[in-house]
């Protein structure tokens, strides 16, 4: 794919990935995969169980090492740096799963995001400003703290870090849609700060609503991109789940 | 009077314990490494007291100013490639390379300064002591190794509670993927926690040296003290090591109060009965098995 095509020319491009294919042993995770991020949008990553998607943004953030293809940010090639470098440049992942310091007080949690940050609007207090609740809960334990709660120090986390380009993986997993609806509350916020978002969702309705762009993964493969707008249902659909599957599809089951 | 006596040299051993094994506990709180050569690097370190202190014209009793700052870049080193290299591959791993680097140690020093009898020379000193009563001797080292346990404790404590440096071991220590997340190089964290542990194994190492005497093979015994300290306190709390390391010197002395051979044997009994009655330790935390 041309990631030329791939990104509307207004947004300056952050992050972009060339003809990424990722390896786990023998299985090909991420095949030949293009895209791009830009300064204020949205990518949704959408896809199956075991689409690839977490393996592409845990490469991305230089946890996977790819087989080939190259990951770059703002036009320098950063396939090699390891993960805490790209923390620095500007590249911030919320992993699946949330993964806090469980030992640690929910403020010291955030200082730890904090500690390699860059310049940029977020610090502590900004962050309290964007979750009001957790100043008074900042000497908490975070592992006391409900799914919710912790997914927002999670972002909270990789926010305070200042990143240009923040990677969320499954936030919405296991919470409830009340809980989920808050998290994706403080999107349009992090958004209006110039931040490009990469996000992954199973959920793909919750994708659609906030992204500017959709990028569906099958089997590690690109399967369809477009804007939300100029997708049909069946498109995704059909996307989602491969052409082998079209019952699966239409019960909306996820295989 | 003898059973205050028993508790009182009992507390006393047990401040070594507990220095001895507060290395042990941070290299297997942080990177989950059970260093099975730890013994022998503090006998290393009672070596380099004897031979390395004397051509460097620094006397014995002092030799710890040198010994602990070289051993905790040796610390560093050693972790930033041969363990960083093992843990690169699994846990089993590292015990094998502990383990080897035991072997080779102990060989080493038996090739170099053969299997006699050595020991930290401090001069009169060593003899002074502070006489309670009739009962109750206090020998001045024994106090002092107490408080320098007690000072390397709490400094850590406080080093790791309140620090920067210190929230960055704890994170890395929860979730060193995460921490990567956070910018931090947790390869570099791993090299910072080992050479604070063989600082203060090289502490141990030297105190060890200057109350007792020692033999290239003497690392093995001090090993499984410093481990039934770590587990009987709880893995994971510094102050549950000191308990830990008091508890079985108590108990040691117990047992030496009606035969001598029964010193090791109580100590062992009391590893067992918490082993099999609190397994995560007085102070430590359970661990769910789903994490």
């Amino acid at each position: 794919m041309n990631s030329d095509i791939d990104h509307p020319a207004t947004a300056a491009t952050l992050l972009s990935v060339e003809h990424l294919s990722v390896f786990h042993g023998q299985l090909c995770a991420v095949d030949d995969v293009s895209l791009s991020v830009g300064e204020g949008e949205v990518l949704a990553i959408i896809g199956a169980n075991g689409a690839g998607k977490s393996t592409l943004l845990r490469t991305i953030a230089g946890l996977h090492r790819p087989t080939s293809g190259t990951v770059s940010f703002r036009g320098e090639d950063i396939s090699h740096r390891p993960a805490h470098q790209r923390v620095r440049l500007g590249i911030s992942l919320v992993p699946e799963g949330r993964r806090l310091f469980s030992s640690l007080t929910l403020e010291e949690n955030l200082l730890v995001g904090a500690h390699r940050a860059a310049e940029g609007p977020f610090d502590l207090a900004s962050i309290y400003d964007l979750f009001p609740w957790m100043k008074e809960r900042r000497r908490g334990k975070v592992f006391q703290f409900s799914g919710g709660e912790q997914q927002a120090v999670a972002i909270g986390r990789a926010l305070v870090a200042n990143p240009k380009v923040l990677m969320l993986d499954e936030v919405s997993l296991g919470l409830a849609p009340i809980v989920i609806e808050t998290i994706y509350e403080v999107i349009p916020d992090i958004v209006g700060r110039g931040i490009g978002v990469l996000l992954v969702e199973q959920d793909v309705s919750q994708g659609l609503r906030v992204a500017t762009r959709v990028h569906c993964l099958l089997e590690g493969k690109t399967s369809l991109v477009g804007t939300p707008a100029e997708l049909s249902a069946e498109a995704i659909e059909h996307a989602y789940f491969g052409a082998a599957l079209p019952e699966a599809a239409a019960t909306g089951e996820s295989p | 009077m003898t059973w205050a006596n028993i508790l009182i040299q009992g507390i006393l051993i047990g401040g070594f314990y507990a220095l001895f094994a507060c290395g042990l506990s941070l290299m297997f709180g942080v990177m989950k490494v059970i260093n099975l050569a730890h013994g022998d690097i503090a006998v290393v370190a009672a070596y380099a007291a004897v031979f390395l202190a004397p051509k460097l014209h620094v006397a014995q009793l002092w030799s710890f100013a040198v010994i602990v700052p070289l051993f905790a870049i040796v610390g560093y080193l050693l972790q930033r490639t041969l363990l960083q290299k093992a843990i690169d591959r699994d846990p089993f791993t590292t015990l094998l390379v502990t383990f080897g680097l035991s072997v080779v140690i102990e060989n080493l020093l038996l090739e170099i300064y053969s299997a006699n009898g050595q020991s930290v020379n401090i001069g009169e000193l060593i003899a002074k002591s502070w006489q309670v009563n009739s009962v109750i001797y206090i020998s001045y080292v024994s106090l002092v190794v107490l408080a320098v346990a007690v000072a390397v404790l709490g400094a850590l404590q406080l080093f790791l509670s309140r620090t920067s440096s210190g929230r960055l071991i704890r994170a890395v220590s929860d979730d060193r993927e995460a921490a990567q997340l956070c910018g931090a190089n947790y390869k570099h964290v791993f090299g910072v926690a080992a050479s604070i542990a063989f600082a203060t194994v090289a502490l141990a190492g030297i105190a060890f040296g200057i109350s007792t005497e020692f033999a290239p093979t003497s690392g093995g015994i001090n090993l499984l003290f410093a481990f039934e300290a770590v587990v009987i306190g709880g893995i994971g709390s510094l102050w549950g090591t000191l308990v830990g390391g008091v508890l079985l010197g108590v108990a040691q002395q117990f047992g030496a109060h009606f035969n001598l051979e029964y010193q090791t044997l109580a100590g062992n009994a009391l590893f067992l009965i918490v082993l099999a009655i609190r397994p995560q330790g007085l102070f430590g935390r359970r661990v769910s098995v789903n994490g």
